[in-house]
């Protein structure tokens, strides 16, 4: 470590400013804006939207696994559509769309001290072949026989044969093209979000003065423009095999007595090109999770991160290894049982840096002050979730021990906990403490409590109980467990209870809902930096920031984003762009 | 204050749960109780882990709550403390590995006394084929299926026509003898899954998987399918009788065999 004179690391400006496009009507400034902040929100209310639909599907699924035989409208079409819709929703539509498109939109920019990104005209596509993309999807509700009740997997044959909803409906074609112009308009947004935090960082924010968060949601575009080709093309070639004919996952096939005219291909190949993406995927959803949960942790608990160059290294390291674990998933598919040997060592050996990033969290509490606003419960729940649904996943990434849990609800358990409640656990922190920015007012804290609680306690209720399920045997993707023998008739009653607290979570996410809207107005005022906070999006000269984000100057930054508590110093945070020199900060460097 | 005491209740009930519950595996009746005990060792090291940092996170909720006058330490970065607990999470990660590995080396070396049984899947049943008096199983191939020749069975094959064919019905396996799954579907992926055998494997039209496994417990058990296989996924339901081998014997002895089966019908007169 070494003591620099902050002011003197400073580079003079190499380029001048460019010129910001800036909006004459209302159409251009509320619609289509091209200033990121405006995308964001657009970004975040499709994405909230589309994850409504996912929560009233999930309460579908648990009305039929609680109570099965009761609710005749769910037929087994139905119930795997809506298994399908609500697993690819929210693992695409919500949760990637609102980290990269909502939170990356809005922070990216304000955190390096940039005024925009740097396409914004690019940007502003993006959103909207989002919001096409998103009704695409929704338009196979409206198609004939429905939307593809293939699994979010979507494995080919079954996806696109007659024994699948939507197989050889307009289902699988719309799911399909709905992918593909997702990817096509992230990849616009990713290109802007990568540039950005590489180009148009403001002088003195090295890349190691980054908070955690730009370095999270980088570090996660950056694996989602590597792997999201491979699902394009894998949705290309099905898209092919299922509207062309042609036989890139079709092998020879008899269709319930009918030779079909497919004959050659390879249905793991499917496998392996989507888990190439997939894997990442849930990276690509993580890693935005443990940059923003950092940051909560360390503005509430009044202390800088523990290890920060460990935890960008960490980041790195975990980005870059799953690009190597994918077949992990693949276990129990038929391929050749070598490549188990490989892949159950690569995904332990990311144990590591996942391990190093949870003692950090835990580490930067220790002698902290911890503040136990609404942010910062959220961010202890993330932990809680995130460790146990992480440890959950040693069971399953080694190898053998994955033989017997594979395919039952042990799986469905450990992915919900560890991709679904632990980053939304994020998202809600991470908007209970950035909300007062992008309105100017605060959350309602009650109603923010309550959310907290219900939501934590509850989804803890929902998915640890289920493991137990699954170790048990019960398959996964069954709409019917009552013809197993392996569920006991106590299990049918803990079933039950799993749905009930479903609905209760989801009710909490309606309490939540009303709570962003009703405080848009009724909020308590908020001033510029309610949490006391150092990094940059917290200097702004208004709240909201206007177009452009910083007034006149662009700030400079003289130090990294976690002086909080240097002794010696008059407050209890120096934010980046103060300068000169304050007690005795010691900034890894 | 109550996240600190709600922090210690979720490593409380959650212990407690995992031992007083009535849900867990049930008993096995294969050869894989290695497989149980790789999973009994991974319970141990990460509910250990589970319970040391929610419970550490839960004293330092408690022990370092923001009271008028705080100030935290601060303290970037400890070099030591960061690679003691890198080494020990590596040291830890490998306990679990090692004999993990070990296992798998098991599952994916079948002995070569193993008899070999086929599995047919498709849309939404399970058939078995099983090698004659010869001991080999004839070729097959999916585009030989037709409604006399269900399986798809290689007519011109000489080793073939002694399979012994079981379309839709129960399979009967010896116990005591280790048995090489082979595993092929005609339409779609399946998944062979016996929960009390701990085994399971993808099936796969075009190809041909295995697995392998020692009946340990006589007795009727269900077959499952784990691999979504479009909506009668759920009812893809068959049944595996372990018998002794008195009994197995007594089966495989009522059984036909492909010649039989595809001879030329006598035509019955209409009823």
């Amino acid at each position: 470590m070494v003591d620099v004179t902050p002011a003197d690391a400073v580079p003079p400006a190499e380029v001048a400013e460019m010129e910001l496009y800036h909006p004459h009507s209302w159409w251009t400034k509320y619609v289509f804006s091209q200033d990121a902040k405006v995308i964001a929100i657009q970004y975040s209310a499709t994405a909230t939207a589309i994850g409504m639909v996912a929560l009233v599907l999930s309460w579908m699924m648990r009305l039929q696994l609680g109570f099965p035989g009761t609710f005749d409208f769910i037929t087994p079409e139905a119930y795997y559509q809506f298994i399908t819709m609500h697993g690819m929703i929210m693992v695409i539509y919500l949760l990637t769309a609102l980290f990269l498109g909502g939170f990356g939109n809005y922070l990216i920019p304000l955190m390096v001290g940039a005024r925009d990104m740097v396409f914004p005209y690019v940007n502003m596509l993006s959103y909207w072949i989002y919001l096409l993309a998103v009704l695409v999807l929704v338009s196979s509700f409206f198609a004939p026989g429905g939307p593809t009740g293939a699994g979010w997997t979507l494995y080919p044959p079954q996806a696109i044969m007659t024994g699948t909803p939507g197989g050889q409906d307009w289902g699988i074609i719309l799911m399909l093209v709905s992918l593909i112009l997702f990817i096509i308009g992230f990849t616009m947004g990713g290109l802007n979000y990568v540039v950005t935090v590489l180009q148009a960082r403001t002088r003195g924010m090295t890349l190691m003065r980054l908070p955690l968060t730009v370095w999270g949601i980088f570090t996660a575009t950056v694996m989602a423009l590597l792997a999201f080709p491979a699902l394009f093309v894998a949705c290309v070639m099905m898209l092919f095999d299922r509207a062309l004919g042609t036989s890139f996952f079709m092998p020879a096939i008899v269709e319930m007595g009918e030779q079909l005219q497919h004959g050659g291909g390879s249905p793991i190949l499917f496998q392996h090109l989507f888990w190439f993406f997939g894997h990442p995927e849930v990276y690509i959803v993580a890693l935005p999770a443990f940059g923003i949960v950092s940051d909560l942790i360390s503005t509430h608990a009044r202390k800088n991160i523990f290890g920060y160059r460990m935890m960008v290294w960490a980041i790195v390291g975990i980005g870059a290894l799953s690009f190597v674990v994918w077949a992990h998933h693949m276990y129990v598919s038929g391929m050749h049982p070598y490549f188990g040997f490989f892949f159950a060592t690569t995904t332990l050996i990311i144990a590591v840096p996942t391990a190093i990033k949870v003692y950090n969290w835990v580490l930067t509490l220790w002698r902290g002050d911890i503040h136990l606003t609404v942010p910062m419960l959220f961010a202890l729940a993330f932990i809680v979730t995130f460790v146990n649904g992480g440890l959950t996943g040693l069971f399953l990434g080694n190898v053998v021990v994955d033989v017997p849990l594979s395919d039952t609800m042990f799986v469905v358990a450990h992915f919900h906990m560890v991709m679904g409640v632990a980053p939304i656990l994020v998202i809600c922190g991470a908007i209970y403490h950035w909300y007062p920015k992008v309105t100017g007012r605060m959350l309602n804290e009650a109603m923010g409590q309550f959310h907290f609680w219900v939501t934590f306690l509850g989804a803890y209720l929902i998915f640890f109980p289920m493991h137990y399920i699954g170790l048990m045997g019960v398959p996964r993707r069954y709409n019917e467990l009552t013809a197993t023998t392996v569920m006991t008739e106590s299990a049918h009653d803990l079933n039950a209870f799993i749905s009930i607290m479903a609905f209760l979570v989801g009710f909490a996410q309606i309490v939540f809902l009303f709570n962003l809207i009703w405080s848009i107005r009724h909020g308590r005022e908020a001033g510029g930096n309610p949490w006391r906070a150092t990094t940059l999006e917290w200097q702004t000269s208004e709240t909201p920031p206007a177009h452009g984000n910083f007034g006149k100057e662009l700030p400079i930054v003289y130090r990294w984003a976690y002086d909080y508590s240097v002794p010696g110093a008059k407050e209890d945070f120096i934010p980046q762009n103060m300068p000169g020199s304050f007690g005795s900060s010691r900034e890894p460097a | 204050m109550a996240i600190a005491l709600v922090l210690v209740l979720v490593v409380v009930g959650s212990v407690l749960f995992h031992f007083l519950s009535p849900w867990w595996w049930t008993p096995i009746a294969s050869n894989w109780d290695y497989i149980d005990n790789t999973i009994i060792i991974t319970f141990w090291i990460t509910g250990v882990v589970f319970a040391a940092v929610v419970l550490f996170m839960a004293y330092c909720v408690f022990r370092f709550r923001h009271r008028e006058g705080n100030q935290a330490a601060y303290e970037p970065e400890n070099k030591r403390l960061e690679w003691w607990l890198t080494i020990v999470t590596a040291i830890g990660v490998t306990a679990m590995l090692v004999p993990g590995l070990f296992v798998w080396n098991q599952f994916v070396s079948v002995p070569s006394d193993a008899t070999v049984v086929e599995v047919v899947g498709q849309q939404w049943q399970w058939s078995f084929r099983l090698p004659g008096k010869d001991g080999k199983l004839g070729t097959s191939d999916t585009r030989n299926v037709s409604p006399e020749n269900p399986l798809g069975v290689n007519a011109s094959d000489a080793n073939g026509q002694d399979d012994v064919v079981v379309e839709a019905a129960d399979l009967h396996l010896p116990v005591g003898k280790p048995v090489k799954m082979l595993l092929r579907s005609i339409d779609v992926l399946h998944d062979f899954y016996v929960p009390e055998f701990r085994a399971k494997m993808d099936m796969i039209p075009g190809s041909v998987t295995y697995f392998w496994f020692t009946p340990t417990k006589t007795g009727t058990f269900q077959v499952l399918c784990a691999e979504l296989c479009g909506q009668g996924h759920p009812l893809m339901n068959g049944v595996v009788m372990v018998d002794t081998p008195e009994d197995y014997l007594a089966w495989l002895g009522e059984q036909q065999t492909f010649a039989q089966l595809s001879a030329p019908q006598q035509v019955g007169s209409a009823e």
